[in-house]
């Protein structure tokens, strides 16, 4: 008897989710599903669902018309670049603070933090002119390296927050064997925070490759991610709905798949592990 | 226990990670504050010497100032009661048991991944489109006249747009939370006769107290400085010119850039404040 009722809980449940979380993703299946119609399907009266003759032809289109590689190569290397970046620069910091704990620790984690509060706008124009200054508008180094610093804290926190649960006690056997500070990170650390490293880099990846203030006023044509080449879109070719539902699908596919792995730490990566 | 040479390298590890955000925060923070104190048109003759605190009234005295202080408190504040009730409902629901729980989440997730311009302009020309959206569509299937929703309901609009892109966000953090309540508790609750309501009321929501604050901070953050979901769909029209925008507008459409870092620092002060309670909560954490 009880174990009927459960089963019928749980038939509501699961009813009551998948149609909660299929409205939730409605758009995005719409997106992609468009990207694959003519123009003329796309925008059908009624909608057209799944009948209709399925098409490659508008990403050939799109990438006919603004050499979509160049500006996914973009994101790829300020993406890619400032995470690994961020990650060489973090990993000692995280590292000390985690194992070497001073008075000062907590007030400097917390600073770090205090940076990221700093909102873009306030800071637009004096970027924008060491920018010019330095010649490196519209480069890809200059986002690299803008990103990387708008990043810095979450990747060192959520390093800290991982090398935190490294029990020390190994450290110190690892010492007391006679490893020097070298090899107590090479071959001791580094093999237990391989996971920690591989989530932060995933989080960090995922938030600079959708990051849309620095990337849409700092770059041209030039060194335009993803992002920028998407606003491009914005009009009058944002009417072409299976075009645009082609250019959005290509620009948010990889980064899809790879949030897929990350849900866990995006929790901790984003409440700077106040909530785990 | 550490001894002092491990404590001297620790500094020296310390040190690239403190110097790089310590130039990054104080560098520009130090030139808007000059900035702000100046009358500084970079197509209109440059720098035309010093004006005390002349931006900073002008700022707050122009006639588009309080609409834009309106307009980021009602995304704000609209996005948050959006994401934070329906995010703890859907978190409650996702938590119980049922089949291709895996597949849901994933469905439910999906949005934070999609980047802001690609929400935006979907939304914008597919969803919202008077004429070719499917909300047009959906509205003339019912007999009504379709609605040219970012001219007509812009608020509204921008506010379903990125509630879309946060959900996720808030319905994550709330399922870590509602997952490490002890279920012991809730069903010995069961036993003694509570109903499902007061469950809710009196053991899930405190519980959930700590993680809804951390969503209302953290999304209060980002959602101060939202700056593409309005960029590419309405530019700032139809009343949703938010104070981000408005610093935009100054700074570089309009090259005025005394005006616009005395916004800047105004949009500091705010962020500051935010970000105070914030770190309250995650210092008291680090003790723990």
């Amino acid at each position: 008897m009880a174990r009927s009722v459960t089963q019928q809980r749980k038939a509501i449940n699961t009813v009551a989710a998948w149609a909660v979380g299929l409205l939730i993703f409605f758009p995005i299946l719409w997106t992609i599903l468009t990207s694959f119609k003519t123009e003329a399907q796309a925008i059908n009266d009624p909608p057209l669902f799944f009948f209709f003759d399925w098409t490659l032809e508008n990403y050939a289109v799109v990438q006919e018309r603004s050499d979509y590689m160049r500006f996914l190569w973009n994101s790829i290397a300020i993406a890619g670049g400032s995470t690994v970046l961020g990650i060489i620069i973090a990993i000692p910091a995280a590292w000390s603070m985690a194992f070497v704990p001073s008075k000062r620790t907590k007030d400097i984690l917390l600073w770090m933090l205090s940076t990221k509060m700093l909102p873009a706008v306030g800071v637009l124009y004096p970027i924008y002119l060491i920018f010019i200054r330095l010649g490196m508008l519209d480069s890809r180094t200059g986002l690299i390296i803008v990103l990387m610093l708008c990043n810095l804290p979450i990747i060192v926190w959520m390093l800290y927050t991982y090398f935190k649960e490294i029990p020390g006690e190994i450290l110190e056997a690892a010492r007391m064997d006679g490893a020097g500070l070298k090899e107590e990170i090479l071959y001791v650390l580094t093999p237990m925070a391989i996971p920690g490293i591989a989530s932060t880099l995933l989080l960090n990846i995922i938030l600079a490759w959708n990051e849309a203030f620095w990337t849409l006023n700092l770059t041209a044509a030039k060194a335009a991610p993803l992002t920028a080449f998407i606003a491009s879109y914005s009009s009058p070719e944002g009417l072409f709905y299976a075009k645009l539902s082609a250019a959005s699908t290509m620009a948010i596919a990889p980064i899809l798949i790879l949030g897929w792995f990350s849900q866990k730490q995006l929790v901790r990566g984003l409440t700077f592990g106040a909530v785990k | 226990m550490a001894t002092q040479h491990s404590r001297s390298a620790a500094r020296i590890m310390m040190a690239p990670a403190v110097i790089l955000l310590l130039g990054w925060m104080l560098v520009p923070l130090t030139m808007t504050l000059l900035f702000s104190f100046k009358k500084y048109l970079p197509l209109r003759g440059g720098d035309l010497g010093w004006v005390g605190f002349d931006n900073y009234i002008r700022f707050v005295s122009s006639s588009a100032f309080w609409p834009s202080v309106q307009a980021t408190l009602v995304i704000v504040g609209g996005v948050l009661a959006i994401t934070v009730i329906f995010g703890v409902l859907l978190a409650l629901l996702l938590d119980q048991p049922m089949w291709g729980q895996g597949i849901v989440r994933i469905l439910v997730i999906a949005p934070f991944f999609v980047m802001p311009t690609v929400s935006a302009l979907v939304w914008k020309n597919m969803f919202m489109d008077p004429v070719n959206g499917l909300f047009a569509h959906l509205w003339k299937a019912f007999g009504a006249e379709p609605i040219s929703w970012l001219s007509e309901a812009s608020m509204q609009s921008i506010i379903l747009i990125v509630s879309w892109q946060w959900l996720p966000f808030a319905t994550l953090i709330l399922l870590t939370a509602i997952q490490s309540l002890d279920s012991e508790q809730l069903e010995a609750a069961e036993m003694d006769g509570a109903s499902p309501l007061a469950r809710f009321g009196y053991i899930i929501l405190p519980h959930l107290g700590r993680a809804i604050t951390v969503v209302v901070l953290i999304q209060t953050i980002f959602l101060l400085s939202i700056f593409a979901e309005i960029f590419v769909t309405t530019g700032g029209s139809f009343g949703t010119r938010t104070l981000t925008f408005l610093i935009f507008q100054r700074v570089l459409e309009s090259q005025n850039v005394g005006l616009g870092s005395a916004g800047g620092v105004y949009a500091i002060i705010l962020a500051n404040i935010v970000a105070a309670f914030l770190m309250r909560i995650v210092g008291k954490n680090l003790d723990a």
